[in-house]
This record gives structure tokens, C-alpha cells and sequence, in this order.
């Protein structure tokens, strides 16, 4: 069963902000979600051992860094919000 | 001379442009016009390239110049997940209001080397949730054989810009089926290629162990051109496969001559699949036995449960991935009185109600007291199926299923009731979950109120056998 806190509690970890309406329509689709997906807890449960692939290297060569400033233009006109070249926030602490 | 639309492959155009029959301008103009007139009714396109003509022109250079690749000057359209540099990409959600790609995914790179020229962006459920393109912060997109009904999703604007004639190529991506089964109800070709095959750099995530990006085309062919231009290994992908590994893995083996069909019948016997679907379905198996395949029942005893498993690590893997949208660094960005407020907001307002869904159910599964029961479940699960299928390629070359389990459906008809949405996947998402190569191609029609309604028809082969796969399309479609 899935109740409204916890609801609440998911939509909070997930910092969504999430109507009163809302709520109750998301509670009955969790719920007949998470209903259907239960098949796999009747499943015959034969764990198998977690198996990587194939190992290999994914990681570069930490070398030719580019030249310093080259994308900043790009990335930080997509900020919505900036003040002197850095991104502006609400003071944290 | 006069460009037929309707009959154009992009090989037939490649030697037309080649042979200066028409230009690569005249081509674009041609689709653009059709866009002009259908666009408005379809909404296949959220945005058409104010830059089209003057791709086409570059185009046209590389083709004088013979120094393009085959999709010199083929229009394509790209569906709005894959990054373009420098022009809008929002995944067809408010969260992206306003940003622009800052590079090119690699395969618009690839294709920008090859000369194609891209139309515009086409819409899509929103972050490539959903099976019918209606979520859509943009408004739904309609199927163009039948307006009152779906294109499918979520790469539904790809499939009806297709099918409209509003490209002759068109990209997508495929979590659970986002491909093949748009490419069924739009009457189309369709192919979710090997996991790791397609670089995914440029791509939006969703679920990052299932995503793939693959083509569209009106005939296997044009399907297996695009799949060939955008394949290869890329060092921006950390999962994308190095060349060699890919071909050690497929093997050097040829496919037998005479090669061996297997239908899961178990599968097929489930309800909810469409009476006409499975007619359909068995005629075209009957086909390809008198073709001179062979015809092999197989079992997959524990297929039925990928749906379940799908819908638990999908919606895991899109619950973390999607925790970059924070309104800090691009896209919309909402303000509250507190920090949390302001994720809260922004995330409140600028993902659509498909998203919130899959965010929390993904918060859901992955909460310590459910963890066990739900996601190491699916994943133990997971590795049942795959070792199913891997036993059964060892008997049969390839397996085939619908694509989808009905036609069409109507605008509307699922879209309050996301459990019905999914189960339109039981057929797709398998393929997603192994990694391996699906294609689906045209397999004839169902009448539904006096239209033709097109079915497709799906195949699935062992990891870095989309060859077999080609094979098998062309012979049977």
C-alpha cells in the first residue's frame, strides 16, 4: 500500500515540488505500477551471481587538456543565473 | 526532373544527386514544402532549421566535389533528444525551456562529415517517456495514415515526419521500443541497434543500461545505410564497444545459408495480444517458410517477467539521470525562498506528469527498504532472460515477434492509464534489456474503421549481428 506521506517523502527526495490533487492521482498509479511489477517477487528466485563483462579500460589519458576558456562562453550562457563569470545560487549555509 | 517523394529511397536519391538529375537544394525544398502543408495538422516537427537551404548548399559542394558520404544532401530529421550545436534541444520538456546544444552528439558529427542535411527537430514524449508521442510538453503528434490515431513513442515525431515525406531519413532513440514500435504504427523500418554499437554522446539519457540511438528508414536498406553512417566505436562514450571487441564478440562465422526463425510461442499466446496482430503475424512467418527458412519453436520461460523488470530499472536509471535538471545550470529555473525550494519548483513545474511519475517510482524502487525486493530483483532477473535467449541463439539465428501486441491506437485512448501504456512494450523491451539488435519491418495492414493500419514485424539477433538482421528484413519485406 502506498499512502500520501509516502508520496510526500518520495516527491521530496526527488525535489519535486508536487500538488495536493496530484498526490492522490500519483498514489493510485504507483500503486498499480508497483502491483504489476510485483510479478518478479514471485519469480522463481535463482539469484544469479552479478557478472561483469569484459573488463577494459573506459577511462582516458588524463593529457592534452584543452586550452583554458574554450567552451566557458557556450556553457555559461545557458546559466539562468550569473554574476561575474560564476553561477549564482541562494547562500547554503 | 520532377522529385517523387513517395517512392524516393535514399539510395534511389543518392544516385539521382549524384547524377545531377536534381540538386540537394531542390531535394530539402521538396521535403520543406511538405512540411509547409502537413506540419501544422501532424506536429511532427517542434522546429524547422531557418539553416536548411544553406546545408543543402554545402551539400550540394560535397556532391560536386564528391567528397560527401551516401547521406550527402539526404534530409533527415532528429528527434529532439540528440544534441545539434548551437541549435535548440529540449526533449519536448518545459525543464529545457530556452537552452541550446552546446556541441554536436556524435552522430550529427558523423553525419554533418557525411553532408546531411538536417530539417529540424522532431517531437517525442517528453525525455523519451512514453509510447505514443501525446507526452509532449508540445502537444501530441498525430499518425499520418490515420490522424485520429498515435504515431507511437516515444520517437513518434521521427516516424510521421518520416512518414508524412517530411525527411526521407530520420534518427531516434530506443529505451524499450521507442523505434520499433513508432516505425510499426507509422508503417516504417525501424532498428534499435546493439547496445554499446551507437555512440550515445549528444544523446539525452534516460536509462542509461538501456538507451540506444538508431535509424529510421522507409526500407531496410536506408535503414542499414544510416545504421552503417552513425555506427563505430567513440572515446566521448565510455560504453560505446571498441571496434575490435565488437567483432571478436560477433564472431567470424556467417550466418548459415539456410537460416533458422525462432517464434517464442509461449509469448504469443498471452492475452492481450490482437487476434488480427497474431493472423498478421503468422502469415508472415508462413512467408518466410516458403522462402526457405526454418521454423523453430522456441521457449523463453521467463520472457514474461521483462515487462515488470523493464518498469523497474527503467524508471531506477531515470530517476538518477534526471537529477541534472536543477535549474542552476541551463534550462528553466523557478525561485522559491530556500534553495530546496528552488529545485523543488523548477522540477515541479518543468517536468511533465509522465516524468514526475517515472522519478519517484525510480526513488521508489532504489529506497533502502525496497531495494532488495524490487531493483536486485529485476536485475538478477535480468540476467535469467538474457542467459534464455543467449541458450536459444545457440539453436536458432534469429527470434521473431510482432512488434507491437495491437495496431495503432487512438489519441487519447491509453493516455490516463500509464499501466496500459506499458504493456504496449511486452515485445521491445527484451531486446533492450539483453543489449541485443532488434529490426522491425512493414508486415501488411489491419482494416480499423476503413483505413489500412500497418503492423510490423520484428526480429531479434545476438549482439553485433545487425547483419543477419538486414538479411532477414530484406527478404521478408
Amino acid at each position: 500500500m502506498i499512502e500520501k506521506k509516502d508520496i510526500e517523502k518520495l516527491a521530496h527526495l526527488s525535489r519535486i515540488e508536487v500538488s495536493e490533487e496530484e498526490k492522490d492521482v500519483l498514489r493510485k498509479d504507483m500503486e498499480s505500477i508497483l502491483d504489476y511489477v510485483s510479478q518478479i517477487k514471485e519469480a522463481v528466485s535463482q539469484v544469479l551471481p552479478k557478472e561483469a563483462g569484459e573488463l577494459r579500460n573506459v577511462m582516458r589519458e588524463d593529457n592534452n587538456p584543452h586550452e583554458k576558456g574554450l567552451y566557458t562562453k557556450e556553457i555559461m550562457d545557458e546559466v539562468p543565473d550569473t554574476e561575474n563569470g560564476y553561477v549564482k545560487v541562494k547562500q547554503i549555509l | 526532373m520532377p522529385i517523387d517523394l513517395k517512392t524516393l529511397t535514399i539510395k534511389k536519391a543518392h544516385e539521382h544527386l549524384a547524377k545531377g538529375d536534381f540538386s540537394a537544394v531542390e531535394l530539402s525544398e521538396a521535403y520543406l514544402k511538405n512540411i509547409e502543408i502537413h506540419n501544422k495538422n501532424i506536429n511532427a516537427y517542434l522546429e524547422v532549421f531557418d539553416d536548411a537551404k544553406e546545408q543543402a548548399q554545402k551539400a550540394q559542394k560535397l556532391i560536386e566535389t564528391k567528397t560527401g558520404g551516401m547521406l550527402a544532401g539526404i534530409p533527415v530529421a532528429m528527434k529532439d533528444n540528440i544534441l545539434i550545436q548551437g541549435k535548440r534541444a529540449s526533449s519536448a520538456s518545459k525543464i529545457l525551456e530556452g537552452y541550446m546544444a552546446t556541441y554536436d552528439a556524435t552522430v550529427v558529427k558523423k553525419l554533418k562529415v557525411e553532408g546531411a542535411v538536417f530539417l529540424g527537430r522532431t517531437n517525442m514524449d517528453e525525455f523519451a517517456m512514453g509510447g505514443s508521442t501525446e507526452n509532449s510538453a508540445f502537444g501530441v503528434t498525430k499518425n499520418p495514415i490515420d490522424t485520429t490515431r498515435v504515431p507511437g513513442g516515444s520517437s513518434g515525431g521521427s516516424a510521421a515526419a518520416l512518414a508524412m515525406d517530411g525527411a526521407l531519413a530520420a534518427l531516434g532513440s530506443d529505451t524499450g521500443g521507442s523505434i520499433r514500435q513508432p516505425a510499426a504504427f507509422c508503417g516504417l523500418v525501424g532498428l534499435k541497434p546493439t547496445y554499446g554499437t551507437v555512440s550515445r554522446y549528444g544523446l539525452m539519457a534516460m536509462a542509461s543500461s538501456l538507451d540506444q540511438i538508431g535509424p529510421f528508414g522507409k526500407t531496410v536498406e536506408d535503414a542499414e545505410i544510416l545504421f552503417n553512417a552513425i555506427a563505430g566505436h567513440d572515446p566521448m562514450d565510455s560504453t560505446s564497444i571498441p571496434d575490435e571487441m565488437a567483432k571478436r564478440t560477433k564472431g567470424t562465422s556467417e550466418a548459415s545459408k539456410k537460416m533458422t526463425i525462432g517464434i517464442p510461442k509461449d509469448i504469443l499466446d498471452s492475452p492481450g495480444i490482437d487476434a488480427d496482430v497474431l493472423k498478421n503475424f503468422n502469415e508472415g512467418i508462413a512467408k518466410l517458410k516458403s522462402d526457405g527458412y526454418l521454423i523453430k519453436d522456441i521457449s523463453l520461460p521467463n520472457m514474461h517477467y521483462a515487462l515488470s523488470v523493464y518498469y523497474v530499472i527503467m524508471p531506477a536509471e531515470a530517476s538518477a539521470n534526471l537529477s541534472r535538471f536543477d535549474g542552476v545550470r541551463y534550462g528553466l529555473s523557478k525561485k522559491g525562498a530556500t534553495p530546496f525550494e528552488d529545485y523543488a519548483k523548477t522540477r515541479g513545474e518543468g517536468f511533465g506528469r509522465e516524468v514526475r511519475r517515472r522519478i519517484l517510482l525510480g526513488a521508489y524502487v532504489l529506497s533502502s527498504g525496497y531495494y532488495d525486493a524490487y531493483y536486485n530483483k529485476a536485475w538478477s532477473l535480468r540476467n535469467l532472460i538474457s542467459k534464455d535467449f543467449a541458450d536459444v541463439f545457440k539453436e536458432v539465428d534469429v527470434i521473431a515477434t510482432p512488434t507491437t501486441p495491437t495496431p495503432a491506437f487512438k489519441l487519447g485512448e491509453k493516455s490516463n492509464d500509464p499501466l496500459a501504456m506499458y504493456l504496449a512494450d511486452v515485445f521491445t523491451v527484451p531486446a533492450n534489456l539483453i543489449g541485443i539488435p532488434a529490426l522491425t519491418v512493414p508486415s501488411g495492414a489491419v482494416d480499423r474503421d476503413g483505413k489500412k493500419i500497418p503492423l510490423g514485424l520484428q526480429f531479434m539477433a545476438p549482439h553485433f549481428r545487425e547483419d543477419i538482421l538486414f538479411r532477414v528484413g530484406k527478404s521478408s519485406f
